[in-house]
Parts: C-alpha cells; sequence; structure tokens
C-alpha cells in the first residue's frame, strides 16, 4: 500500500489504538494535518500552547496508562514542548511527540524555524528519532510506542521531515515492527537476591514499606496490600504515589517527605528495614542523605537498575516490575509480630491530630486546608480524579484530600512544573470522560497556562478549577519566611478577576471567601454542565506544616505550631467537630487552637487586595477588630 | 575515585555518540578519554570510555549506558585482565647536539620516528597512556612543537571473544530476543 508520510503516521496512530492526540498546526507540519482530515476516528484537540499539547498527552497518559500524544510544529512549535516532555521524563510518563522538521535537504542551514530538536531533547526523552526519508516513518513510531511504554515508561519524541511527510513510500506494519536489540525493558533479578530480600523481610523488627508511583504503574495494589497484611509492615507513601493504596488503609501511615507528616518520616528514620516499591530516593523524601534511615537495610524494588544506588545506598536490588516481584516474593513472606513496631508509631503520632488544621471549625477565615478538605468531603463518594499543580496547594492536597484508588490524582512531582493542572486535567479527562476532573491549582501556577481555558471551551468538556488564591507564589514565600528572614521578594502576585476571566471564555466563574460558601459551590458546580472556575480567596499568608526544609535530617521537621488558643462562640454547623478538638472545650466556649496564617508579619502589598480575605491575615488583628454583628468575637489568651 | 574502562558496543546510527557524550555530561561524570571506531560487524561501533570515578560511579556509569538505547553491551575491563593501548604523535625541536639523545629515547621508549627534518623529529608511540605521559615528560626539556594523543583502546585478554561472555547488565533479561547468552551468576546488583 503506497502512502505518502503523512498518511503512515496516521495509520500508524490508528493502530496504536489512538482515539485523541492534542496539538497544534504550523508549516512544518501542515501536510499531516491534511491527511488527519481521512482519519476521522481520530479526535484531534486543538491547544493554545504546545507545552499544554505535552501535558494533556501526559495527563491521559497518567489517568489510563495508555500513551499519550501531541503534535506540534518545527521550531517554536517543538521548543515550546521542552517542558512537558521534560515532566514526563521526571514522572515516568509515556508519551510520544510528533514534530515536524524542516525539509530534510534544508536542514543544518537554519531555515526557517528550523531547531535541532532531537539534540534538544536528547537529554529529556527517553529515547528520540529524526526521520528524513517516509519509508522509516512506521518503524520510528511503532518503536517510539513500544519504547514510551515498556520498561520505565518516558517521553519519545519522533521528528519528521516535511519532504518525508509529503513523499510516499510502501507502508506495511507487519514489517515496521520494533528492531531494538539494544533495549531491554524487562530485566529480573537473579533468584539469589529474593533470597537475600526475603531473609531481610522475614526477619526485620521496624520494617517500613516505601511504596512510589511504580505501585500505580505496574498495578500492584492487590500485591502490596498483601505483602503488608501478612508481614504486618506500615506502608509510607511518596507523593506520586497517593492513591496507589487507600488512604484510608489502616495500614497507610501517609505520605514521607518534606511535607510529609512527622511520624511517618519519624519512622523511616527508626525503621530497621525499607522496602523501596517503585520510587527513586528523591532528594524531597530523603532530607540529607548523610542522615537518612541510618538504622535501616534497604531493599530497592525497581525497574530501572540506574536508579538503584543512584542516591541512596541499598542492600538488596530487586529489578522489575513492582508487581511481578511481589508476586514472586509473596508467597514466602512469612508474619512477624510486629505489634511493638506499630504501636511505637501510633505513639509518634502522638498530638500530630490536635495540630491539624482540618480538625478546625469554621473561624470566619478561608484555609485552603479547609477548602480541599471539604472538596475531598463532597467528591468522596464520586469517580474523581483531581490534578494539581505545583506549590503550597499541591502539598494541601496530599495532606487533605484523601485518595482512595490509583491514578485518581496527577501531579507534577519531579520537575515540579508550575502550569501543569490545567492541561493536564483537560487531558485525563479525554481519557476518562465518565469521571469528575478536578484541577486544584494556585493562582501563580493557573496563570501560566488559563488560556487552555479556550481549549476546554472549544472542546465542550466539564473540568472543574478550583484556585486556591492567596494573591502570593506561596510556596516561595514560605521559604522566603523561614529561610530568608520574610523578604517577600517577587512573591506578591496580582492576577486578573478569575470570575469574569472565566465569562470572558464563555465558561461559569464563582467567587468563594467564606468556608460556608465552599459546599454549596462545590454542589453547584458538580450540577453545572460545563467547565467551572472557583476563586477561592484563602489565607494570604498560610503556610504548610510540617516541613523538612531542604537538606535537613528527615526527623527534624518544622511542626506544624501548637496554635494560639483562640476562642470562639460560634457553632460551626456545617461540619461535625473532630473529638480530638472538642476536648478542649472549655468553660462553655469552644476553645480551640486556631489556625496559623504562618505567624508571618503581612507583606508589604501594593496590589489590591479582595474585599474578604484581604484584612491583614494576622489574626490578631483580627481579633483587635472583633467580627460585625457580635456573631463571633476572637480573643487571644 | 579511580580510572575505570568501560568499552560499550553501540549501533552505528546518527547522534549515538552525542547519546553518549550527553550521558556522561549530565550525570557529571569525567571523561578521560573516549574513543570510538568500527568493529568486525558492520552497523556496530566500538567504545572505550575512561572516566574518572568511584566504584559505585562506574556502576551508575554501567546501568545507565546500559539505558541508552542505541548501546548493544557494555563491559566494564577496569578489573579484568585486560589490554590497553594508546598512539601518540611527538614533534619534538632537536639541534644537532640534541638529535642523538632523542633518537636514543625514543629507542628505549621502543617508538618510531616517522619524520625529520632540520629541526625537529616526528615520533609515533604506542603503549599505555601511562606510558605516552612519561614519553611527553622525558622529551619536553628538548621543547615538543605538538603533540596528539588518540585516547585509550581497550580488550579484554584470553581468547573468548566478549559477545560469549555473559554481559554485564547484572539481571536476567526475559522477552526480549536475546543475541547473547545470559549468565549473570555473581554478577548482582546489591553491592
Amino acid at each position: 500500500m503506497k502512502l505518502t508520510g503523512a498518511e503512515i503516521i496516521w495509520e500508524c496512530l490508528v493502530r496504536e489504538g489512538v482515539d485523541v492526540v492534542f496539538g497544534y498546526p504550523g508549516g512544518a507540519i501542515l501536510p499531516t494535518y491534511d491527511a488527519m482530515t481521512k482519519y476521522p476516528q481520530i479526535h484531534h484537540v486543538l491547544v493554545r500552547h504546545e507545552q499544554g499539547a505535552t501535558h494533556m498527552a501526559d495527563g491521559y497518559a497518567r489517568a489510563s496508562g495508555k500513551v499519550g500524544v501531541a503534535i506540534a510544529t518545527s521550531g517554536p512549535g517543538a521548543t515550546n514542548m521542552v517542558t512537558g516532555i521534560a515532566t514526563a521524563m521526571m514522572d515516568s510518563s509515556p508519551i510520544v511527540c510528533i514534530t515536524g522538521q524542516v525539509g530534510s535537504k534544508a536542514i543544518g542551514t537554519d531555515a526557517f524555524q528550523e531547531t535541532d530538536v532531537t539534540g534538544v531533547t536528547l537529554p529529556i526523552t527517553k529515547h528520540n528519532y529524526l526521520v528524513t526519508k517516509p519509508g522509516d516513518i512506521a518503524r520510528a513510531i511503532r518503536e517510539a510506542f513500544y519504547i514510551a511504554k515498556s520498561g520505565r515508561p518516558g517521553p519519545v519524541l519522533v521528528d519528521i521531515t516535511k519532504d518525508a511527510q509529503q513523499l510516499t513510500a510502501e507502508f506495511e506494519w507487519e514489517a515496521a515492527a520494533p528492531s531494538l536489540p539494544g533495549y531491554r525493558p524487562n530485566l529480573r533479578a537473579l533468584p539469589s537476591e529474593y533470597a537475600r530480600a526475603l531473609e531481610l523481610i522475614n526477619t526485620a523488627q521496624r520494617p517500613v514499606i516505601l511504596a512510589g508511583q511504580g505501585v500505580i504503574k505496574a498495578g500492584a495494589t492487590a500485591q502490596l496490600l498483601q505483602l503488608s497484611e501478612v508481614s504486618r509492615t506500615p506502608i509510607a507513601v511518596t507523593l506520586l504515589g497517593l492513591g496507589g493504596i487507600p488512604a484510608s488503609s489502616p495500614l497507610n501511615l501517609g505520605m514521607m517527605g518534606m511535607h510529609g507528616e512527622a511520624w511517618v518520616n519519624q519512622a523511616i528514620q527508626q525503621a530497621d528495614l525499607l522496602i523501596a516499591l517503585g520510587m527513586r530516593f528523591d532528594d524531597r523524601v530523603t532530607g540529607n542523605l548523610k542522615t537518612y534511615a541510618p538504622h535501616a537495610r534497604k531493599i530497592h524494588v525497581e525497574i530501572d537498575p540506574s536508579e538503584v544506588n543512584k542516591n541512596v545506598h541499598v542492600d538488596v536490588a530487586l529489578i522489575g516490575d513492582v508487581r511481578e516481584v511481589l508476586e514472586e516474593l509473596l508467597p514466602s513472606v512469612g508474619t512477624v509480630d510486629r505489634s511493638a513496631w506499630w504501636s511505637k508509631i501510633a505513639e509518634m503520632k502522638g498530638d500530630s491530630a490536635v495540630r491539624d488544621i482540618q480538625t478546625l471549625p469554621d473561624s470566619g477565615h478561608l484555609y485552603a486546608a479547609h477548602v480541599i478538605n471539604d472538596l475531598w468531603r463532597l467528591t468522596r463518594d464520586r469517580e474523581t480524579i483531581v490534578v494539581t499543580d505545583v506549590g503550597q496547594h499541591q502539598m494541601w492536597e496530599a495532606q487533605y484530600y484523601h485518595h482512595e484508588k490509583p491514578r485518581s490524582l496527577i501531579t507534577s512531582g519531579g520537575l515540579g512544573t508550575m502550569g501543569f493542572a490545567l492541561p493536564a486535567a483537560i487531558g485525563a479527562k479525554f481519557a476518562c470522560p465518565e469521571k469528575d476532573v478536578w484541577v486544584v491549582v494556585g493562582d501563580g501556577g493557573f496563570q501560566m497556562t488559563m488560556p487552555e481555558l479556550a481549549t476546554a471551551a472549544q472542546e465542550k468538556i466539564k473540568v472543574n478549577v478550583a484556585i486556591i488564591n492567596n494573591q502570593f507564589l506561596g510556596m516561595v514565600r514560605q521559604w522566603q519566611e523561614f529561610f530568608y528572614d520574610k523578604r517577600y521578594a517577587a512573591t506578591p502576585l496580582t492576577g486578573p478577576d478569575f470570575v469574569k476571566l472565566a465569562d470572558a471564555f464563555g465558561l461559569k466563574g464563582v467567587r468563594v471567601t467564606k468556608r460556608s460558601e465552599v459546599k454549596p459551590t462545590v454542589e453547584d458546580t458538580l450540577a453545572h454542565n460545563g467547565t467551572v472556575v472557583i476563586d477561592f480567596r484563602v489565607e494570604q499568608e498560610d503556610t504548610v506544616f510540617p516541613m523538612v526544609p531542604a537538606g535537613a535530617d528527615l526527623d527534624k521537621m518544622i511542626r506544624r505550631p501548637k496554635r494560639d488558643i483562640l476562642a470562639e462562640t460560634g457553632a460551626d454547623g456545617e461540619w461535625q467537630m473532630p473529638s480530638a478538638a472538642a476536648g478542649s472545650a472549655d468553660s462553655g466556649r469552644i476553645v480551640i487552637k486556631a489556625a496559623t496564617n504562618g505567624h508571618g508579619k503581612a507583606a508589604r502589598k501594593t496590589a489590591p487586595k479582595p474585599a474578604k480575605a484581604a484584612k491583614k491575615a494576622v489574626v490578631v488583628a483580627a481579633a483587635k477588630r472583633g467580627k460585625p454583628g457580635g456573631k463571633r468575637s476572637l480573643t487571644r489568651n | 575515585m579511580s580510572k575505570h574502562t568501560l568499552i560499550a558496543y553501540v549501533e552505528d546510527v546518527p547522534g549515538v555518540l552525542n547519546r553518549v557524550a550527553s550521558l556522561f555530561r549530565r550525570r557529571s561524570f569525567n571523561i578521560d578519554s573516549l574513543t570510538v571506531g568500527r568493529t568486525e560487524h558492520a552497523g556496530i561501533s566500538r567504545l572505550t570510555v575512561v572516566v574518572e570515578t568511584s566504584e559505585a560511579g562506574a556502576r551508575i556509569v554501567e546501568a545507565s549506558l546500559y539505558k541508552l538505547v542505541n548501546v548493544l553491551r557494555v563491559d566494564d575491563l577496569t578489573h579484568k585482565p585486560s589490554l590497553m593501548r594508546e598512539l601518540g604523535l611527538v614533534k619534538v625541536l632537536v639541534t644537532p647536539e640534541t638529535r642523538a639523545q632523542v633518537l636514543q629515547l625514543v629507542d628505549v621508549f621502543r617508538a618510531r620516528v616517522v619524520d625529520v627534518d632540520e629541526k625537529s623529529i616526528s615520533i609515533e608511540v604506542t603503549g599505555t597512556p601511562e606510558k605516552i605521559v612519561k614519553f611527553e615528560l622525558v622529551l619536553r626539556p628538548y621543547g615538543i612543537v605538538e603533540m596528539v594523543r588518540t585516547g585509550a583502546v581497550s580488550m579484554a585478554r584470553g581468547h573468548e571473544s566478549l559477545s560469549a561472555n555473559p554481559p554485564l547488565v547484572r539481571a536476567e533479561v526475559t522477552g526480549q530476543p536475546a543475541d547473547h547468552a545470559h549468565d549473570t551468576s555473581g554478577l548482582a546488583m546489591s553491592v
């Protein structure tokens, strides 16, 4: 069958099972766009920026487990993809990027819109191809899909010259099967390694399982829970591992790392065995490597041999797919009485629940933690995917939205890409149209890729955007507060009126300034047939606790402060007060540990402040002022 | 930290040298020397990389090289009986008085004179990198005009051809067409 190179591209995509591609046309990819009209079975989503296309392909891939596809033209189209490709690389997300390239004869002449894209993306792709002949296209694309999804997944870029798209070649699918003699995605550890691992697992006194994204990618939830249950081993999860096991499972300690819970990090530091599953000991989870888990032997179950001993020296490495390795281990895992270890962890948990902001009733302030926790309560019974960006809201989401299922949280972990959430959510919605997709995003990150709202509007899809708007680049501000003596350089941030902005895109926009408005707004949003943008005006100088300062020992955390005692007369009708906080009731008034505002002084800000949340974020100010109408009075003890 | 000599068979495709070089740069490994050339198999090139790193670093280099799709096999010859050779060309100034001395040194180092004119001698010297360093050292007082070294190439000793040896990947390969044996006993990943 003789086809043009452009037609071969689409034939290959159809055969790879692609149903949607995210892209942006341009000169060097025009032949491919022209041929697209012959392939109506593939839906093309026109993005507003090529970065969005790669994030959408990424979100699609993470939500579905399939390969996401992004298309762009040469030069600027391809370089705009770089951030999205790097994001997918760091988080091992299988995407295939197809870019147009100038004609093969023009390569190297600095032709219009020419960039050495395979050179630029070399260190941030799992592999890439430059195709200059139509006859080579099919094999390159088949290999790209195979490489992207096998072994440790990752992005693959195929750069195809314009003449290769225009010229014809014989298309034979079977003859174009991948031929990759040097590619070894299915490595297996030796039996002797399994024996050593089992000996460690069956003799440890204080083991902890560290569950990463590999658990989700391998679909190893059941095996992991079985390992934990049989061996009575608690599980700590990484940010990208959230959802790998249910948050409600008693075996689940919670998230580890820089903003993980203190008792989780303490358990890791005191453990005598770490069983790391599909995680790579990122600096955000280890803190100071020199003092990391000093008493622990380490077993590393990892599909990528180059991750072993990269950051943390391990005693046993089990190379392979997490599920396959666990299935091999499980029959020989014995049950050991580890109740002493569990009670030790319970003891370390201590007063953490009391310090936690989510135990607080409504104090008149809108806290991001409340918004996210309320969002969780209101969406927990629905099939929901939450897509987060990067920053404070991302950590609050990880702490206060409790994920029960794999692939229910999509976030940029490794690269920490601001602007990731909205486009990735659009991609996730295309992967799972039957599920609710929520974007939880800061006002900073949202402004990086907010034109993709137009994509959502044009495609008539529904993603629910919750902007956690504190008019600050909050996480940077928090670092400035802790480590730069509160010099808030370039972190106060003016945004547009997000309600009017949504309106301008033809979408619904809502502003929320009080906690009592959260529930009705979320309910309205769920009922609304279309994308909704909610502008949550939260406390401006709120702080993510606990925190391990970068490079510090993992158990040297900045804990949640014992909160200022605030008296509150107003009853919190909306939510039941948890017993831990209710226990400190005092003489008819509910005495609570007040939410902190990060105890930082208010920034010198010239930006106009929103009406409600604006008043100085300092609680003392609120206390002096009192609350209008005598409904609530705040005093400081 | 010590010198590690790795050899890698790679597919002879455009950009493969770039991929290898980029890997070393990206992971902050310092390349001492890197040579590449054709092999007895069409379409397959062979690299010899000498890299200054720790034992653990060498394992990371090895695993990272294997991760490159175009890399077929990797061998660390550092702790194996092996041959290592490098070629150097040195052009050194001579006068009627020093010419004999230089020729004597050429003899001692079993080097070869490849060009002579009234003011200089060009010498070809082959041997281990250490020998070439030493040769340079003894010629320096006479005035080296120009010098070039090829970088080291290396080969395991013994009659077994490399492809019959187990690859140094420290785990079994499954599911992929095996082009060589996979006896990996004693090559456990753990250190």
